[in-house]
């Protein structure tokens, strides 16, 4: 492999760790903060990217539009879209006990999945969308994607820095009061169904970014891509990993778990021919040993959670000493 | 302060309070007894709001709040501790009181990022809400522990100081005595009489009677769901109705 080739292929699993990174601080917000269990990543990735998609592409006539917006307005879009499919799921099922909403998002990803997968009027049905445009793309020639790779990078940073400044501040709290004890939140003055509501639109909201930067930077979607193995087990797995309740773990989870599933890939390319259809199978084991291992030996993740929840009370003289747990 | 009429509740034609009526005064300290299983911690929940009354009405501080959430109901200052410590385990225990203070702006999460220094200022004064109940309470050194790693007493104690930071017009207290030991029991029965000093209403469900011979000014007993007697300490004691339903029979 030359030099360029590795660069390259760096380059490449650089911006998709980035981008499941997003999808791993969406699933924080909603899992790691405040308990809720969304098993339908997948559901809210594919929103994400078929808005970014069908509003970014030129007008064709096989499928709804395009409309040949700016990336911008489809990266935005993107994000309003999912997370007005997680109210929708939200407003129903959140007052309910805990698995409903596990039930809920888990059939609605399925059901999100089918529709693109049937409606070829919508986005092309099963042979996909192509042609998402990335602006610059011809401009930059080969250095497209590292200017890709920046910009995924730099949302991802934003996003980190403003849940950062978002969750460790009292409406994180009272999300992981409400994860700890729902009954203890009520009873403390808290509205608990407004709480989930926002967490689970909040976090659809950023799943849905993560959409659109996929979309846009392999530059054809199709069904396929949204198989909840890909994404909604990975993502947990990634978030597990990392330290549930941590942004810093949901990134560098995302990162670590990418990296080794990307490895297997090389290791699976060694296997004798008989054993070779069955390595994507393999793969997936592999995974999830590791998740097991996790949770056996190390259940807080990497990282574990911080000790104080509000950056201030970390911050302040008489808490700063206590305030990181191991 | 607090009027309960005629409140049944049934579960699968079980009537688990049965049109129970009583009043509590402002700034008194009542008792709640009567055997297991009389009603008084679904009535609880019903004051608290957890659950809806069948039939009848809870008036609270000149507002009905029987159709209320939990939420709604604790703002207005009626506030409840649980009979087993409900920490919040993975969040310490000046956590667990900044959590309670009331109107944070930083709730809504766009204030912590258009306004941050507003934010900072509230928290700093919950903060120092919680620190002062904690002193209060002589909890003080447990303040960065995890409240999940806390005695059953230190846990005991730690209901009363998230219900203290709610500033409670009145405290519904669940068994404040249940599991609790002597010299602490001493301590809990002095916060007690010390808040009403301050005008904090009280009513307690209780099995300790020495508890509530001590510092309740009134006992209400209940008995299969409803309302049996009620009065003076010494006077409900002798009561042989009571007695009756307590013991089982005549001594």
């Amino acid at each position: 492999m030359t030099v360029e080739g590795v660069l390259s292929y760096l380059v490449f699993f650089a911006t998709m760790a980035g981008i499941y990174a997003v999808l791993s601080l969406g699933l924080n917000i909603q899992w790691g903060y405040n308990g809720l269990f969304n098993i339908g990543i997948a559901g809210f990735f594919a929103v994400g990217a078929y808005t970014s998609a069908i509003l970014t592409t030129p007008p064709s006539p096989t499928h709804l539009g395009g409309f040949g917006l700016p990336m911008m307005v489809g990266f935005l879009a993107a994000g309003a879209a999912s997370g007005l499919i997680a109210l929708l799921i939200g407003i129903p099922t959140l007052r309910l006990r805990e698995d409903y909403l596990a039930i809920a998002t888990i059939g609605i990803a399925e059901t999100i999945r089918y529709i693109f997968q049937n409606e070829a009027w919508l986005a092309g049905g099963i042979r996909g969308l192509a042609g998402i445009p990335f602006p610059w793309r011809r401009a930059l020639g080969p250095s497209a994607n590292f200017v890709y790779l920046a910009l995924v990078i730099a949302i991802l940073a934003a996003l980190y820095f403003a849940l950062e400044r978002g969750l460790r501040s009292p409406w994180g709290r009272v999300l992981k009061a409400i994860r700890e004890d729902e009954y203890v939140a009520a009873a403390s003055g808290k509205d608990v169904f407004r709480f989930r509501l926002e967490s689970l639109v909040l976090g659809g909201i950023v799943m849905g970014f993560a959409g659109s930067l996929y979309a846009h930077f392999v530059g054809f979607i199709s069904p396929q891509a949204f198989h909840p193995m890909l994404t909604t087990f990975i993502v947990w797995v990634m978030l597990t990993v990392g330290g549930s309740g941590n942004n810093k773990g949901a990134i560098v989870g995302a990162y670590l778990v990418w990296a080794i599933w990307s490895m297997t890939e090389f290791v699976t390319d060694f296997l004798p021919s008989a054993m070779a259809t069955r390595a994507a199978s393999l793969r997936v084991v592999l995974i999830g040993v590791l998740l097991i291992a996790v949770l056996m030996y190390r259940p807080t993740g990497l990282f574990g959670e911080e000790r104080h929840v509000s950056r201030l009370i970390a911050r302040s003289p008489t808490g700063g000493s206590h305030a990181r747990s191991g | 302060m607090l009027s309960v009429r005629q409140v049944t509740k049934e579960f699968g034609g079980i009537r688990a309070v049965d049109a129970c009526s009583f009043e509590v005064e402002r700034a008194s300290i009542t008792g709640l007894i009567g055997p297991n299983g009389a009603g008084k911690t679904t009535l609880f929940n019903i004051m608290s709001g957890f659950l809806r009354p069948d039939r009848g009405e809870v008036w609270f501080d000149g507002q009905r709040i029987d159709h209320l959430p939990p939420h709604r109901i604790a703002r207005l200052g009626l506030v409840r501790t649980f009979q087993i410590p409900r920490e919040l385990k993975a969040m310490t225990v000046l956590e667990n009181l900044m959590l309670v203070a009331r109107d944070q702006r930083g709730e809504r999460i766009w204030n912590s990022w258009f306004f941050p220094s507003k934010v900072r200022e509230e928290e700093e004064a919950a903060r120092a809400k919680a620190e002062e109940v904690l002193e209060f309470l002589d909890l003080s050194r447990h303040a960065h522990e995890l409240a999940g790693n806390l005695s059953v007493g230190q846990k005991k104690l730690l209901e009363l100081a998230r219900g203290l930071m709610a500033d409670p017009k009145m405290f519904l207290l669940d068994e404040p005595g249940a599991g609790v030991n002597p010299s602490l029991m001493r301590r809990i029965t002095g916060y007690i009489e010390e808040l009403r000093r301050r005008g904090t209403t009280f009513l307690l469900i209780e099995h300790d009677m020495d508890l509530v011979m001590n510092i309740c000014d009134k006992v209400i007993v209940m008995n299969q769901g409803t309302h049996l007697a009620e009065g003076d300490p010494e006077v409900v004691r002798q009561n042989p109705v009571v007695v009756e339903a307590y013991m089982g029979g005549t001594p």
